[in-house]
């Protein structure tokens, strides 16, 4: 069998078995979990090392082709969508945990290592901290994944996002060289691997990452609160925030993603309660009682039907499982769905949901709703039969208008998903043209010849 | 630009059947997936969450390994927008069946439903097959496996070596390495002697108060390699108030057959069980084996003929015995077992059947034991019934990732519930002198019931 030259050097420098190159075994990489656009690599590279990495940048630039790299393939914004002419990059073999360090409490680990997989580990040796970046993915995406996208997830409410549980990275530019920036607390000159965080695979493929530990609570609360109204359940969350409470987690289903969650978990919501509040608060065992108080009384305030404690360690984690699988238990409503990752200031959570809805009503798309709410994140999922390219094009433009409507809440495009390409367009609304000059200025710095994942994230 | 860029359509218009996808559901006669509800494709939302729980993936980490790729690989087939290639069916074939997907699903993708009768129809359709004879497929896989008579019978020479020690000369000496292929496959996996006692009797009662009325399924290979572990369950059962019966005219489930691409011979044998079986004299039909209770409860879905309903109601009756004897109200058994044990999780009861809890809670109440969680317990041993014999380097591989969680916990003793799992991690344990026990759960409660030390 005969390979054209790019791919014969690419299985010289990697090895056969780490080179992908058949059109029907290509297929299964022309998306991630944004399905609404697709297309196929010209080839499926598996590092085993930075090296790897780096010596596949350096043959990409020979032939004039791009890099896209990919972990689990999660992203809901089409972060790993191959481009024209790109070669994608599998880091799923890149999987090693390589250090976990107790007593400093950091652990290093490779980009294909999976975000509770380090977690799970921590437990194994009872390690009493884990990892806190939590994305409602965890358990299948991987944590160069959430580096690229600075990934969230509920608790990052009291607990950040993964920008600040990162404390280096080592990388591979644009021009092949490996570099390290890190792992500091605080670095002595530019803040460079909190540039790579965030940064989609446009700077640089995060070959290394130095992650903190964060120890876990001494004990934690977690409740479910159910509203019979969703303008009842985001003002609660607007009350709670505005009362100084920082939960470890506060956050939002509406009526149309209970059902889906329910069929798929059968964890007891009532089919008639028109939203769900999942509360978690955490920290000294002596501090948890005052605070669960002053919410259930903020949630009875604004009509909770009831409030709830999961009462078993077992129920909290059906509880998150609903939560954090929430979005992927769509299937059960719709054959489609494009998610939408908006933020607004936490005191305008009723009004976008409302607009939400009437966006909805007025494109005739049915759209239901999971929100990181304490964060005034918005996630609707809008619902479309991807057989009717018409629906398509409403579940598009309703998409659009909400986001819109995000930023006109004094909001932002993306809280954690990253732009990828859905929200592409959206960038020159968020940003001046200043500002976008300033960040095409440094993602040249990084990529002189564009050859990492280009198309996403800066609209050329 | 160095090659071709013949892939490099991109699409932001679904339905635009003129960038060659998606078309959808051009399933003709013919097609591999023509057999299948399209529906069942339209489930997967493609949000990737299945992915870390599939053992090739984790293995390879490859998509098309993976279970989301599959599905979509299928999918392409189904909608006619690709030619089936012998690279694609080589990643559907290296599919253990193992549904761990299935458990890791949200939005309730009913993976066995798309892959089963999917790998079927390909190998309906393969002409290969019947221009070469393959013996070990007609007679080994087909005529005397699925028969336990038959396979005690033609085992008889090696129990008298095994008894003899000849065979663990002959295999310090290497000379099953001499047996080619799939037949020199099965040489390890041969367990050592154990006595497994006479055929059981037709009926067994109840001990103390009669809680049920229940038949017992004795099915092939756990009949000829575990029959011990039969007896050990029918006594769990009459301790636990059931009276057990054990219809003679039973066969084998039929899976072995159906993932050998024969789905008429496995028709056959699930219709000769409806005869075996008079439903309405029992309260449940007991298995013991994750395979065989997971094929059983699949019969109402297999085949679409007159009997159908018959076969919907017999499923419904199948109950695993864990399953059962948690719902009935398990009695806790009294003999102390000082051992430290770990539960391994059999593809088929856990993620098939969805039997995960009752069995832990079930050896949670033997006195005196320590359990402890094994690693990865969802991810499949590499036995996937016959699959160790076709792809042998998969399931190595999975065997020995198993036997390393397992050795990492410590336990003396594994348990499982599958005679595949059985069969492959003692394998497993052999093949590297570990020191840890294999054991089915039903072994170890029916000690503690009688008081019997290990």
């Amino acid at each position: 069998m005969t390979f054209p030259p790019l791919i014969q050097e690419l299985r010289r420098a990697l090895g056969g078995e780490n080179v992908i190159s058949a059109p029907s075994e290509l297929a299964v990489y022309d998306c991630d979990a944004f399905t609404a656009r697709r297309r196929r690599p010209e080839a499926v590279v598996f590092p085993r090392s930075g090296r790897d990495v780096a010596e596949t940048v350096r043959i990409a630039l020979r032939h004039g082709v791009s890099i896209v790299p990919r972990g689990a393939g999660t992203s809901l914004a089409g972060g790993c969508l191959p481009g024209e002419c790109s070669l994608l990059m599998m880091l799923s073999r890149m999987n090693r945990i390589l250090e976990i360090n107790l007593r400093d409490r950091t652990a290093v680990v490779e980009p294909g290592v999976l975000n509770l997989q380090l977690t799970t580990a921590l437990g194994r040796e009872k390690a009493g901290c884990h990892f806190a970046p939590d994305p409602s993915s965890q358990g299948a995406s991987t944590i160069g994944g959430n580096v690229a996208t600075n990934a969230g997830g509920p608790h990052t409410l009291k607990y950040g996002v993964t920008v600040n549980h990162v404390l280096g990275v080592e990388a591979v530019l644009g021009d092949g060289r490996i570099v390290q920036f890190g792992p500091v607390e605080d670095p002595a000159a530019f803040d460079l691997s909190g540039l790579m965080i965030g940064s989609e695979g446009t700077l640089g493929i995060v070959t290394k990452v130095w992650v903190r530990l964060t120890p876990d609570p001494q004990d934690h609360r977690a409740f479910r609160a159910i509203f019979d109204s969703l303008e009842d359940a985001s003002n609660t969350v607007t009350q709670i925030i505005a009362a100084g409470i920082v939960p470890a987690a506060l956050e939002l289903m509406d009526q149309g993603i209970l059902g889906a969650v329910e069929a798929a978990f059968a964890f007891g919501f009532p089919a008639d309660a028109g939203a769900v509040l999942v509360i978690e608060i955490d920290g000294l065992t002596v501090g948890l009682d005052p605070q669960e108080e002053q919410i259930v009384a903020l949630c009875k305030k604004n009509h909770a039907r009831e409030v709830l404690q999961a009462s078993t360690e077992r129920e909290r984690e059906l509880l998150w499982k609903c939560r954090k699988s929430a979005v992927g238990a769509t299937g059960r409503l719709s054959p489609s769905y494009i998610l939408e990752d908006g933020v607004v200031p936490r005191t305008q959570l009723p009004r976008i949901l409302g607009r939400i809805a009437e966006i909805g009503r007025k494109h005739q798309i049915r759209i239901v709703n999971v929100a990181h709410a304490g964060d005034g994140n918005v996630h609707p999922i809008l619902l479309y039969d991807e057989r009717d390219p018409e629906e398509f094009q409403r579940a598009m433009a309703a998409g659009r208008e909400v986001l819109d409507e995000c930023l006109a809440c004094g909001g932002s495009i993306t809280a954690e998903h990253g732009v990828g390409v859905q929200k592409l367009e959206f960038m020159p609304r968020q940003f001046t043209p200043a500002d976008l000059a300033a960040l095409r200025h440094v993602k040249t710095a990084f990529d002189p010849a564009g050859v990492l994942n280009p198309g996403k994230l800066i609209p050329s | 630009m160095t090659i071709e860029s013949r892939n490099n359509v991109e699409t932001n218009r679904p339905g635009s059947a003129e960038n060659g996808w998606p078309a959808f559901a051009r399933v003709g006669p013919g097609n591999p997936a023509a057999g299948i509800s399209y529906e069942l494709f339209l489930r997967c939302v493609h949000c990737g969450l299945c992915t870390s729980s599939c053992p090739t993936f984790t293995e390879l980490g490859d998509e098309n390994d993976g279970p989301r790729g599959r599905i979509q690989l299928m999918r392409m087939v189904a909608d006619g927008r690709a030619e089936l290639t012998e690279r694609m069916r080589d990643h559907l074939e290296l599919c253990l069946d193992c549904r761990a997907c299935v458990t890791a699903c949200p939005s309730g993708v009913e993976y066995g439903r798309l892959i089963e009768p999917f790998r079927l129809a390909v190998k309906q359709a393969d002409t290969r097959l019947e221009e070469r004879y393959d013996w070990f497929r007609e007679i080994v896989l087909l005529r005397l496996f699925p028969y336990a008579d038959r396979l005690r019978l033609v085992l008889l020479p090696v129990r008298i070596m095994q008894r003899l020690g000849l065979f663990d000369v002959a295999e310090c000496l290497g000379l099953f390495k001499l047996i080619p292929g799939r037949l020199g496959r099965m040489v390890p996996l041969l367990p050592p002697p154990v006595r497994g006692g006479p055929r059981l009797p037709k009926f067994l009662p109840a001990v103390g108060r009669k809680r049920a009325r229940v038949a017992f399924f004795t099915g092939c290979v756990a009949d000829a390699m575990f029959r011990q572990t039969h007896w050990a369950t029918v006594r769990v059962l009459q301790q636990n108030g059931c009276d057990v019966f054990v219809p003679p005219e039973q066969c084998c489930c039929g899976a072995i057959h159906y993932h050998a691409g024969d789905g008429r011979g496995a028709r056959k044998m699930a219709d000769q069980n409806l005869v075996a079986f008079e439903l309405d004299r029992y309260d449940a039909i007991i298995v013991n084996h994750g395979g065989c209770g997971a094929m059983m409860k699949e019969y109402g879905l297999h085949w679409q003929d007159g009997l159908q309903p018959h076969r919907a109601k017999f499923a419904e009756k199948v109950k695993d015995v864990h399953e059962f004897l948690d719902e009935l109200g398990f009695v806790p058994p009294g003999g102390r077992i000082e051992a430290t044990v770990t539960y391994h999780d059999s593809c088929h009861l856990a993620h098939a059947q969805g039997v995960a809890d009752a069995p832990r809670r079930m050896i949670a109440k033997i006195p005196g034991l320590e359990i402890r969680d094994l690693p990865e317990s969802g991810i499949c041993c590499g036995s996937a019934g016959t699959y160790n014999l076709f792809e042998a380097e998969m399931a190595d591989r999975l065997a020995d990732r198993k036997l390393q969680n397992i050795l990492s916990t410590g336990a003396e003793i594994v348990l499982a519930a599958n005679a595949g799992c059985l069969l492959q991690i003692l394998a497993e344990v052999r093949k590297q002198k570990a020191s840890v026990r294999v054991m089915h759960t039903m072994d170890l409660l029916d000690l503690s019931y009688r008081n019997v030390s290990l």
